[in-house]
């Protein structure tokens, strides 16, 4: 049996090829649900803004279902949602996502789970991917979630994107040091 | 209905994010240990139709300009794996590159190499049935950066794969047989040592075309499942 290909960093100089237009803009006109919008930074160890860094965001539609052939949930699937994000950070760190807000999603052992995005975070001088969460704080679901409560209670807050106002949140992401962020071995 | 999980991520396969002779992790990778979770819904699902249209000529890249590139062409053709060896069908590939010389078309590129514009250095396609995917190209040149002293960095093909869910997601660089950089780079030695190998292609004398391009072999290997399936509840 084969064994897997080793990763490698996606490097800095990906922005010809990777980022598509509106990679950061998940909604069309017809998709369901509420529209948000999701902005922050990038930080690195010295709390510099990470300019070359590339995240990718997957999510249920606003149903809680996943465009995906093994979501085999009944409620029927919003086809103006395919759930993908792209978005490259830009020179000041930042990025924004344009989207919806998921429904809750079934977890493990027939527990529910909380709405949430999972992000992918690739750039230079990130060799493995790194996988976290994104979590809304105006979420009461979020208190019984089954993968935040196995995150230190002191460190869930980086994976809580806080609302800002109506339909806006924000949402840092930290690769190391102080207020870094949960990055999940799954 | 059965579902079998992804198979945990094994030591030994990928490089550790903190690996400080590559300059640029040290102050990206995290200092606090991986949480470990259970594979969910949202990660045994994933993004595996969001290509939009392809291209007749995204997947050759000496034909997406008035003229053709400078560099030596080659074909690059491989087959996208699971660990139990088999194919991984229409999935996207993406492949990014610099050129002949040695110089991405990228604005932050500041390597005293020309550029050459008929030569983009981008491609995408989607497998076939078998798994197979084909690009055309042109070799990369290496190139110097500033990681120490007199770093150049190897001839390589930056490649991205997606498969069959977030867990699959792949991103890698593929290298050439023989390159005498490898042994001072940084970036591919950050790879275990008994699994580099897996990033250099093989040459190919069945798949060189004569009088028109060398051929290069290079194989993806995503991540597999649990041979057990999990009946859900």
């Amino acid at each position: 049996m084969p064994d897997p290909t080793p990763s490698q960093t996606v490097g800095p100089f990906f922005h010809h090829a990777l980022p598509f237009e509106g990679g950061g803009i998940l909604v069309r006109p017809g998709t369901r649900g509420q529209r948000i919008v999701i902005e922050g930074t990038v930080r690195d160890g010295a709390g510099a803004p990470a300019a070359d860094v590339l995240i990718e965001s997957w999510q249920a539609d606003a149903g809680g279902r996943y465009h995906h052939p093994e979501d085999r949930q009944r409620q029927p699937m919003d086809e103006g949602f395919d759930g993908f994000g792209r978005v490259p950070t830009s020179d000041d760190g930042r990025f924004v996502i344009e989207t919806v807000k998921p429904g809750g999603v079934p977890g493990p052992r027939g527990r529910a789970q909380a709405p949430h995005l999972v992000l992918g975070i690739l750039g230079r001088g990130i060799l493995t991917r790194l996988i976290t969460r994104l979590y809304f704080d105006d979420e009461a679901a979020n208190g019984q979630d089954p993968i935040l409560e196995m995150v230190p209670a002191e460190r869930r807050r980086t994976l809580v994107a806080r609302r800002v106002a109506e339909g806006r949140y924000h949402f840092d992401i930290v690769l190391q040091g102080q207020d870094e962020t949960v990055f999940f071995d799954v | 209905m059965e579902t079998a999980p992804y198979r945990r991520v094994r030591p030994g396969l990928h490089p550790p994010n903190d690996s400080p002779e590559y300059h640029s992790t040290r102050l990206r990778c995290p200092r606090q240990p991986l949480v470990a979770i259970p594979q969910t819904l949202s990660e045994i699902t994933g993004p595996v139709a969001v290509h939009g249209r392809i291209g007749p000529l995204d997947h050759d890249l000496t034909r997406q300009h008035a003229g053709a590139p400078l560099g030596e062409r080659i074909i690059l053709e491989g087959r996208v794996l699971d660990e139990d060896g088999g194919p991984v069908r229409e999935t996207l590939v993406e492949l990014w590159q610099c050129n002949a010389a040695g110089r991405y078309a990228h604005r932050g590129d500041e390597h005293d190499a020309p550029l050459d514009p008929n030569f983009t250095g981008a491609g995408r396609t989607l497998t076939d049935a078998e798994g197979r995917y084909r690009f055309i190209t042109i070799k990369p040149g290496a190139y110097p950066w500033r990681n120490h002293p007199n770093a150049w960095r190897p001839a390589h093909i930056h490649l991205s794969v997606f498969g069959s869910s977030f867990l699959t997601r792949l991103i890698t660089q593929m290298f050439f047989p023989g390159d005498p950089l490898l042994a001072f780079d940084p970036i591919f030695n950050s790879v275990p040592e008994g699994a580099r190998g897996r990033l250099v292609a093989s040459f190919d004398f069945g798949l060189t075309k004569a009088e028109w391009a060398l051929g290069y072999r290079f194989d993806i290997v995503l991540r597999g499942r649990e041979a057990t399936p999990v009946v859900e509840a």
